[in-house]
């Protein structure tokens, strides 16, 4: 019998012939994150442990993302605490300030993620890099700490979906629509415990960075993972990073999937995700006349420079309506110059938007755009949970970056074709 | 943790994710009982007030979706809830509270007929829940055999020192 992607580097990493979904395996960690969040509490258990040393420092990854630049004191303490121990332990992928970004945009950038990788981080959003054909998945601080101290991390094996994706969507749809209609389609816990791998020539068309947006939110359908098979796009994207070259694993022809699912993206036109959970699917002129008081452009799920052209474009020579904040964060220090040398920031700031540097902030609710009560926001993030952004009575729609550039001019949700 | 629980419940939804247990702007500190203070705002803002040490939380399913913030079982057992039950538990919320030794679990149809304040007798390992007040009596999801050995062990970090060995 044969195994899926993911059974096969689980398999690998434990040292195992085969796995067969439900069992657990001890795997070898080659990546393992943490943030300015969940870092913290990760080096309290660590030392717990007794370990006075981490096992491997070269594996181990920190990012100053979420609430940074720091946006108080208690904030600033866990910068400084992730900091400290970066220092102690010899962690040389540690990312400050100014030289750092969000990290599920960062880690890809910075070639730190190979196909057949195992990647662990202390962020639910860790399933992005599963775009790269890596198994990559989302664990806690305490799971953090364990591999840190020991490498491995235990993982069941769990049950393949397929999702077999065919044709191509409209000139206004993208990644984060397609990502978007499946989560409708399976709801919040369609893939629970699932790996969702995605496939077929409608994948194949797709840029690596379309990939990475529905890869990171596997998540949202409740997945462990989200994976695609690497190509000549993911060799070509590596290529510009310094990243190993890894292992390339396909399923094979007789592996076991719990499920198929066909996807026809042909033609599709953009979708949001309504208030307050991911699944709430509707086509975007459904919602027309829902007014908007913030759009945000940017986070982890679509703040890459290919996102911030695309928001540029629909954007350019027209302005921000006056009712209605437009924030546009860039999703690394990388990308941030980028848009920068390109004059995209300028077009933004041009039509009245607030470009900021690269942070988490918003699409948390953390700071940097956080909503009042009653406020009304569309979002290129992923989540649209009660409270998210902000006050518990806030709502957010989630959208592609044309979408939420194009309800910043417009007052409210609309299709991009129709202000253009 | 092969203990029995027994508490008043406190029952909430399905797909309540992290967001609800302990919204992010909190997440400025690691302190348990700060933590605590705001555990379940998003629903029921008075949640640590009204728990009396020992309650349980019911759930329906899909419980604790969305981040892996362990933020959120370390909150809900410093307000008091000794153990929570749900039809079913997103992964990353169900391993962390594996992991810190929160009890969490899985049965079904418990949500559908319990109601606030119905008194719950649970033993994570025993396999069998009851409603007191319904006089009913359920069968519990089994854990995987690795899992058991971690509640055992009191949790991720004692198993690792006691098991994988640390230098």
């Amino acid at each position: 019998m044969g195994m899926t992607m993911t059974e096969k580097i689980l398999a690998a990493s434990s040292g195992r012939e085969s796995v067969r979904p439900g069992e657990i395996v001890l795997a070898e960690c080659d990546l393992m994150m943490g943030h300015d969040v969940t870092a913290p509490p990760a080096i309290n258990e660590f030392r717990k442990t007794g370990a006075a040393k981490v096992k491997d420092p070269d594996r181990i990854v920190l990012v100053n993302d979420h609430f940074v630049p720091n946006k108080d004191i208690m904030s600033a303490a866990l910068a400084k605490a992730m900091r400290e121990f970066a220092r102690e332990q010899g962690i040389k992928k540690y990312f400050e300030v100014g030289r750092s970004g969000v990290c599920h945009a960062l880690l890809p950038e910075e070639g730190l993620v190979s196909p057949g990788d195992v990647v662990i981080g202390a962020d639910s959003h860790t399933c992005t890099h599963g775009a790269m054909g890596a198994f990559a998945t989302g664990v806690g601080s305490t799971d953090l700490a364990a591999a840190w101290a020991t490498g491995k991390i235990w993982l069941k094996t769990p049950e393949t979906m397929a999702f077999d994706i065919s044709g191509a969507p409209s000139k206004w749809a993208f990644g984060k629509d397609v990502i978007l209609k499946i989560i409708g389609m399976i709801g919040v816990d369609g893939a629970r415990y699932r790996a969702m791998e995605f496939r077929g020539p409608g994948v194949a068309a797709m840029s690596i960075y379309d990939r990475l947006t529905m890869a990171n939110m596997a998540i949202e359908a409740g997945a462990k993972n989200g994976i695609f098979e690497a190509d000549e796009k993911t060799a070509e994207y590596l290529a510009g990073t310094p990243a190993r070259k890894g292992k390339i694993y396909a399923s094979d022809a007789d592996a076991v999937f719990a499920d198929v699912v066909k996807v026809d993206i042909e033609g599709m036109e953009p979708v949001v995700a309504c208030p307050s959970l991911p699944e709430n699917v509707k086509p975007v002129r459904e919602l027309k006349g829902v007014k908007i008081d913030q759009s945000f452009v940017g986070s982890c799920t679509n703040g890459w420079l290919p996102d911030l052209r695309l928001a540029a474009s629909v954007i350019k020579g027209k302005k921000v309506h006056p009712e209605v904040r437009m924030i546009v964060i860039p999703a690394t220090q990388r990308i941030y110059r980028a848009a920068m040398a390109e004059g995209l920031l300028d077009i933004f700031a041009e039509a009245g938007a607030a470009v900021s540097v690269p942070t988490c902030g918003p699409c948390l609710g953390g700071h940097m755009g956080v909503l009042a009560e009653g406020e009304v926001a569309v979002s290129t993030t992923n989540r649209n949970f009660i409270g998210r952004m902000g006050h518990v009575k806030s709502l957010v729609y989630l959208s592609n970056p044309a979408v939420a550039a194009a309800s910043a001019i417009a007052g409210e949700i609309v299709h991009p074709e129709d202000i253009m | 943790m092969s203990e029995t629980f027994k508490g008043k419940v406190w029952k909430f939804g399905h797909n309540i994710d992290t967001d609800i247990i302990i919204p992010a702007m909190y997440l400025n500190t690691t302190d348990p009982e700060k933590l605590a203070d705001h555990c379940m705002e998003g629903e029921f803002p008075e949640f640590r007030k009204a728990v009396t040490p020992g309650d349980i939380l019911l759930a329906g399913e899909n419980f604790g979706c969305g981040s892996s913030r362990e933020h959120a079982p370390v909150c809900i057992r410093a307000a008091g809830i000794s153990c929570v039950v749900a039809t079913s538990f997103a992964r990353i919320f169900f391993r962390n509270s594996i992991n810190i030794g929160l009890p969490v679990i899985e049965a079904a149809d418990v949500w559908d007929q319990a109601e606030q304040g119905d008194v719950l007798e649970a033993n994570p390992t025993g396999g069998i829940l009851r409603n007191i007040t319904k006089n009913r009596e359920y069968k519990t999801a089994a854990y995987p055999e690795f899992v058991r050995e971690i509640i055992s062990a009191g949790g991720l970090i004692e198993w690792v020192k006691a098991r994988e060995g640390v230098r």
